[in-house]
């Protein structure tokens, strides 16, 4: 497969240290973990439920496990693995409070990403129209989106905060993943989507 | 019967005979001076020898594997959906070996053969071997063979379990294990299913305790009950629900202890076709196979430390109806490869179709199946594209 990254990847990609153990939670069609495999010698597993992107995976020679991230991740033991990274699925699943744990009693540092409710769009969508924000990044009626706990970036860190996690880096990027220098002038304001990159403190 | 054969078959094949004059040294510690296994071979061993590919069979299944013996064949091998050209196993790119295990009735050394020692038929003399001696056998063929690494060891069920073996047994010798809905080891349930088909068998008056052949009759009552308590445990509820339901045969109840149900003609049938072909020896003797099996205890019962000695790759395919090798059977190897470390690739396929699943042409796993070799085909640098 070419190894041109997505860019939120290639933000993510940077906080891997090579050779280490990566758990990517929602792996998709193992874009990531086929990068980090190749280019950092990282030994990873992913886990995906969508039985095409499963195919895929495998296609790419990723480690591919088909498992529910609400069915929990008891299955994995403490302090199994360097890094344990989640994109875009934060928002879809179940508990993300507890998932969020899980990850940092698996491994040592978190990364996660998600789209930011607080986005200025999105405020002004609800404030005006007085409906449910739906966007490009959003594009689901409120019936039918998988996105059930949507959370601003405000939330995430009061999260973290009350769970004892260290934030060790963050940015925050636009609908086209890309990092631009207005949206640090007010990154909860500005910013569409946030990529954290978190430990136990 | 093929009035042509299919462009995707292997087409006709011919079983050969390998005979070994090396003793045998088995788990039990009884020893085989010697024996003959005999297999078929799919497709053509490259010069690199890269592209051997073995496929180890489950309780009731033998060499044949894919393609017909002769035009006169109503059905091929028991695995032609997955074996021949442009199928999952590409037999334009892999040579495939596939073989009938020891102590079995097909032609490999078993209860059916000669005691080379007493001039007469084996019968329940046969010593009872275990999946570690399968899997040195096979072995010995790939050594006959000239593989000294195959590309991937495949099997799905009591097939599963030599997979695992040999990832353990020979971990040198195998870069890939396709592991298809199987188990660490069997559950009290599975045992429990077995020993009431051995029952079955023992106790049928014409089993003469397994020297029915001397009698010259054969247990048929107890190998049909065996067949079809068996039978009942690879299907599953929904499966059974879509394919019989409560239909009758005859359309009414007629208030006898006939056969009345269609489900239960179609018992009768499978045991029946079963009880001419297969040797009741054979099958006491496969089923004890899958109750000794157990790899970890050899680790402390620590299925982690057992497949860390793994150096292959591994794919772990599952199917959600089946519940006599459920998921989570799967799941507890897929796991313990986790925490190994090993390169492991899980899927759980849904189906209605339970244990037999892995037979079946189910479009999501020769998908699966058909990506996982072609990454085999990559690795081991096997030429050739997919046709």
């Amino acid at each position: 497969m070419n190894h041109v990254l997505r860019d939120d990847l290639r933000i993510i990609q940077q906080w891997v240290k090579p050779s280490s153990q990566v758990l990517d939670l929602g792996c998709g069609e193992g874009q990531l973990l086929s990068y980090l495999q190749a280019n950092k010698q990282v030994n990873g597993y992913g886990l995906e439920i969508n039985p095409d992107k499963i195919t895929a995976c495998i296609r790419n020679g990723v480690n591919v496990l088909e498992q529910n991230l609400d069915d929990g991740l008891s299955n994995f033991a403490d302090d199994s693995m360097d890094t344990v990274i989640m994109t875009q699925a934060l928002q879809v699943v179940r508990r993300p409070d507890e998932l969020l744990e899980e990850m940092l009693r698996i491994g040592k540092e978190a990364i996660v990403t998600f789209p930011n409710f607080g986005f200025w769009k999105t405020r002004f969508y609800l404030l005006l129209k007085g409906r449910m924000p739906m966007s490009e990044t959003l594009p689901y009626n409120w019936y039918d989106t998988p996105n059930i706990h949507m959370c601003t970036f405000r939330d995430f860190e009061i999260l973290c905060h009350e769970k004892n996690i260290r934030i060790l880096n963050k940015t925050v990027m636009d609908d086209n993943h890309q990092e631009h220098w207005s949206i640090r002038l007010w990154p909860a304001m500005l910013g569409e989507i946030a990529v954290y990159h978190v430990t136990r403190k | 019967m093929p009035e042509v054969i299919p462009v995707d078959s292997v087409g006709l094949v011919t079983p050969k005979t390998q005979h070994f004059s090396e003793p045998l040294t088995l788990r039990s510690g009884r020893v085989l001076n010697e024996y003959d296994l005999v297999y078929e071979t799919y497709g053509k061993l490259n010069e690199s020898r890269s592209n051997a590919i073995l496929i180890c069979h489950a309780l009731s299944g033998d060499h044949h594997a894919a393609g017909y013996h002769s035009m006169d064949d109503k059905k091929p091998g028991w695995w032609d959906t997955c074996i021949g050209p442009g199928k999952a196993i590409d037999t334009n790119r892999f040579f495939v070996v596939s073989l009938n295990n020891l102590g079995g009735c097909s032609g490999s050394t078993g209860p059916t053969s000669i005691n080379p020692e007493t001039g007469k038929v084996y019968g329940p003399d046969f010593p009872i071997v275990a999946v570690r001696d399968w899997v040195q056998s096979q072995a010995r063929l790939a050594d006959v063979l000239g593989i000294e690494c195959w590309a991937a060891v495949v099997g799905g069920s009591l097939g599963g379990m030599q997979v695992l073996r040999w990832s353990i047994q020979y971990p040198e010798r195998l870069k890939h294990a396709v592991v298809i809905a199987s188990a660490p080891k069997l559950s009290a349930q599975n045992i429990a299913f077995n020993e009431v088909a051995r029952q079955a068998i023992a106790k049928d008056p014409d089993f003469h305790d397994g020297w029915y052949t001397e009698k010259e009759t054969i247990p048929k009552a107890g190998l049909m009950q065996a067949r079809m308590l068996g039978h009942l445990t690879y299907l599953s509820d929904d499966a059974m629900r879509q394919k019989f339901g409560r239909e009758l045969r005859e359309g009414k109840l007629n208030y006898s202890f006939a056969p009345e149900f269609q489900v239960e003609s179609y018992l009768h049938y499978q045991g029946e076709k079963f009880s001419t072909r297969f040797d009741a020896n054979t099958y006491m003797l496969m089923t004890k196979a899958l109750d000794y099996f157990d790899p970890a205890a050899d680790y402390n019962n620590d299925l982690q430390a057992c497949l860390s000695q793994a150096q292959c790759r591994f794919l772990v395919v599952s199917f959600t109806t089946d519940w006599r090798f459920a998921p989570a059977r799967s799941e507890e190897i897929v796991n313990a490869l986790v925490h190994a470390k090993k390169d492991v690739a899980y899927a759980c396929i849904e189906s209605e179709s339970g244990h037999d699943a892995f037979l079946m042409p189910i479009p999501r796993y020769l998908d699966i199946f058909s990506a996982y070799m072609d990454g085999v085909a990559t690795r081991c640098q096997v030429k050739g594209e997919r046709s």
